[in-house]
């Protein structure tokens, strides 16, 4: 057995109503989990794109993505967990602050690249782009301050060159 | 009116013409109606079930018996709900049918209408795929791709939700051969590459050993894999499903593997060097517990469905694709293996170790089956139910042909015998009587179906096996639970002889085991209708050899032990 990771997983599927049903039970008749799960249409509007995190043993994830790919409306599955691909979430950080913790939350801010989105006399709301590591990292810097609310996205993948994902 | 477009119902009708079905089965509900409104104005015969369960089961068997796509037409809410025992059925066996499931009009979907249900999101986990169909120019294109989806590749089920505006509605969209189905692949032939791979592990084995499963009968492999055996002169054994596909009497053969197999066949899989299944999915009741199944056998494995490589077992070569083709792709690359002393073996076996049952004591159904067997030298299409008298069907009737038993393997539907032997029997062109072993209990589940079978004067022969007990739970509660009998008394049952009186069928006893080739053989002769023969058996009687769920097959238990066996620790 092998030790259970996070696993990337990327579907190009039919756009029809009940895919996403389809999809979830899957994961949900082994009692796993979707950590996260990002959906978008493609260029052509008759299919979308997925990406899906999931935890769990690395041989029944080999397995449900084989079972993903039997389904009639799902075109494509692949397990991108280890290959050369972009990939990056986008955060929301709302976190409480007085005038004076300004400076250093802007500093962590412009150390990540982060932008400020709000910001109130006892707010701010910061927003944060890049691979699942960095956001985590700011995130964990940031609660030194009072997070009040924290949302992200989820991640979205593209193989790098002109392969497609 | 010659201009006004067709109705939905009108073409969902046509569709099913032009897919070359002349015999569905269904109950009407509200709105169902303008299907069945539109269907009196076809050649296509409504077989009227009594129940929508049986009407999936009767699909179910028609499409076993006939290879083609057996179609279910019902009513929305709970008319659609009681077709999911026989969907998930017929997904588990890979049966093609086709589910049209009336539903409540568009415009009242999600709001709790009467008789509204959310049928196609309640069967998502249940269908190979299924369809809700919002607009009915889109009717021409699902009705293709549904018959399409269930009858290729691995088949499955199909649903189609069909709200009433939509099939009452004009339907201006022309019929169409198009399909939009990007995501759907079917595999046909084999790489190159695991054939030969294949090929050369299969001339390295000493101890070779075919495992036929369901797959390759719905690939019309008979003939390859009776090629194949005698070309490599391997012994070759069965699923339950796949029984018929390699003739039982063939010298090669040895019948049933896993948990109620013969003791031959069980032997062999221990003792193999190589094992080769061609169209099973190592089910659990095969392999019972996995790390030591085969152990040191070198495992290939031929299947159409590429989710099965390695879903149970990792095999050394796996061959994706159509069971049949790919045993013609293999064929040429192998000859005669240096087997002689392993054949030897494997007959030595069975010649030590037949199946075998007491002939004292009262009527047993091993006797029943047999007699059976016997009498129609084989040649009959057998349906069963579920339990005992299913496990005795596979070790004693000769099963010598393709589709010619029927039976419900992996779900285990109790209920089936009944509904699937009338499907089977509107679809059997053999000429062979059409005949279902029952036990008591399951055949209670779905007995309202002998009006189906009266109606139409169906001579099929039902054979209620009574010990009044639900026998394969009472056997696990004998040997495993201290005997300790929980809800497995049949107390109440009828007398299913005044049963079948009452529906205007004719009804036999057997009771002891002196009479049952004179009642059977008088059961046989009777062709103006359905026939229902009464057996009542032993009471406490067991189904062996047997190996406990989860054990390894060298646990093996040919006859009642003497002592208390350890709780099962695998599934049911």
């Amino acid at each position: 057995m092998l030790k259970d990771k996070a696993h990337s997983i990327s579907l190009l599927v039919a756009n029809r109503p009940g895919v996403l049903v389809r999809i979830a039970l899957v994961f949900s008749r082994r009692g796993y989990n979707i950590d996260s799960l990002v959906v978008s249409p493609t260029l052509d509007p008759n299919f979308s794109r997925m990406n899906i995190i999931a935890h769990g043993n690395p041989e029944i994830l080999m397995q449900i993505i084989k079972q993903l790919e039997k389904l009639v409306d799902v075109v494509q599955a692949k397990d991108h967990t280890d290959t050369d691909a972009v990939e990056k979430e986008l955060a929301l950080i709302k976190v409480r602050c007085t005038p004076d913790q300004r400076t250093e939350i802007l500093q962590l801010c412009d150390h990540f690249h982060a932008n400020t989105v709000d910001m109130t006399a006892t707010s701010m709301i910061i927003q944060i782009t890049g691979n699942s590591q960095k956001v985590d990292t700011l995130k964990s810097l940031l609660q030194k301050f009072e997070i009040v609310e924290y949302i992200r996205t989820g991640k979205v993948i593209m193989l790098r060159g002109e392969e497609q994902t | 009116m010659a201009n006004s477009p067709l109705s939905g119902a009108e073409v969902i009708i046509e569709c099913l013409k032009r897919e070359g079905i002349d015999t569905i089965f269904g109950y009407p509900g509200g709105s169902a109606i303008p299907m069945f409104d539109a269907i009196l104005d076809s050649n296509i015969k409504v077989v009227l079930t009594r129940h929508e369960q049986g009407a999936t089961h009767m699909a179910d068997g028609y499409a076993r018996q006939t290879g083609k796509v057996g179609v279910a037409l019902v009513t929305s809410g709970p008319g659609a709900t009681n077709t999911f025992t026989g969907i998930y059925t017929a997904l588990m066996d890979s049966s093609p049918i086709v589910v049209l499931a009336a539903q409540t009009t568009t415009p009242n979907l999600g709001k709790d209408a009467f008789q509204e249900c959310d049928t196609s999101g309640m069967t998502f986990a249940a269908v190979k795929h299924s369809y809700l169909v919002k607009d009915s120019n889109d009717l021409p294109r699902v009705m293709k791709e549904a018959f399409h989806i269930a009858r290729s590749g691995r088949p499955g089920p199909v649903l189609i939700d069909l709200p009433k505006d939509v099939t009452a509605g004009p339907c201006t969209a022309p019929f169409t051969d198009k399909m939009d189905l990007p995501g759907y692949k079917i595999p046909s032939y084999a790489s190159t590459e695991s054939v030969e791979k294949a090929a050369e592990y299969l001339k390295k084995s000493k101890k070779p050993l075919l495992l036929v499963g369901h797959g390759a009968m719905i690939s019309g492999a008979s003939r390859q894999v009776k090629e194949l055996a005698e070309k490599l002169n391997a012994p070759v054994c069965c699923t339950l499903l796949g029984l018929g596909t390699f003739p039982t009497d063939h010298e090669l053969s040895l019948g049933m593997l896993g948990m109620h197999g013969t003791v031959y066949a069980n032997k062999a899989v221990l003792d193999c060097d190589l094992i080769l299944s061609i169209g099973s999915r190592w089910d659990d009741r095969i392999t019972g517990k996995l790390d030591v199944f085969c152990k040191d056998a070198i495992k290939m494995h031929i299947d159409i469905d590429p989710a099965e490589e390695g879903k149970v077992l990792q095999p050394d070569v796996f061959m994706c694709g159509d069971a049949k083709l790919v045993l013609e792709q293999l064929l040429p690359l192998v000859g005669k293996l240096d087997t002689a002393e392993w054949v030897k073996t494997c007959q030595s076996w069975k010649k030590r170790f037949p199946l075998t049952y007491p002939k004292q004591g009262g009527l047993r159904m091993q006797h029943i089956v047999q007699t059976v067997s016997d009498l129609t030298q084989g040649k009959a299409i057998v349906t069963t139910d579920v339990g005992q008298h299913q496990m005795w069907v596979a070790q004693f009737f000769h099963t010598n042909y393709p589709r010619q038993l029927h039976s419900s393997g992996g779900a285990g539907t109790m209920g089936f015998g009944l509904p699937s032997c009338i499907g089977a029997a509107f679809g059997n062109t053999t000429g062979w009587p059409v005949i279902t072993f029952c036990g008591d209990g399951g055949f209670q589940m779905t007995e309202a179906e002998l009006a189906t079978a009266a109606i139409h004067k169906l001579p099929i022969k039902i054979f209620v096996m009574d010990n009044k007990y639900l026998g394969m739970v009472r056997q696990w509660q004998d040997m495993f639970y201290d005997k300790r009998y929980s809800c497995v008394d049949m107390k109440g049952n009828p007398d299913f002889v005044k049963l079948a009186e009452a529906y205007g069928i004719l009804g036999l006893r057997i009771k002891r085991s002196a009479d049952a080739e004179r009642v059977i053989q008088k059961a046989l002769e009777y062709n103006e209708g359905p026939v229902l023969i009464h057996c009542e058996c032993e009471k406490e009687d067991n189904v062996f050899p047997m190996i406990p769920a989860g054990a390894p097959i060298t646990s093996m238990i040919t006859e009642q032990p003497k002592t208390q066996l350890e709780k099962p620790t695998g599934s049911t």
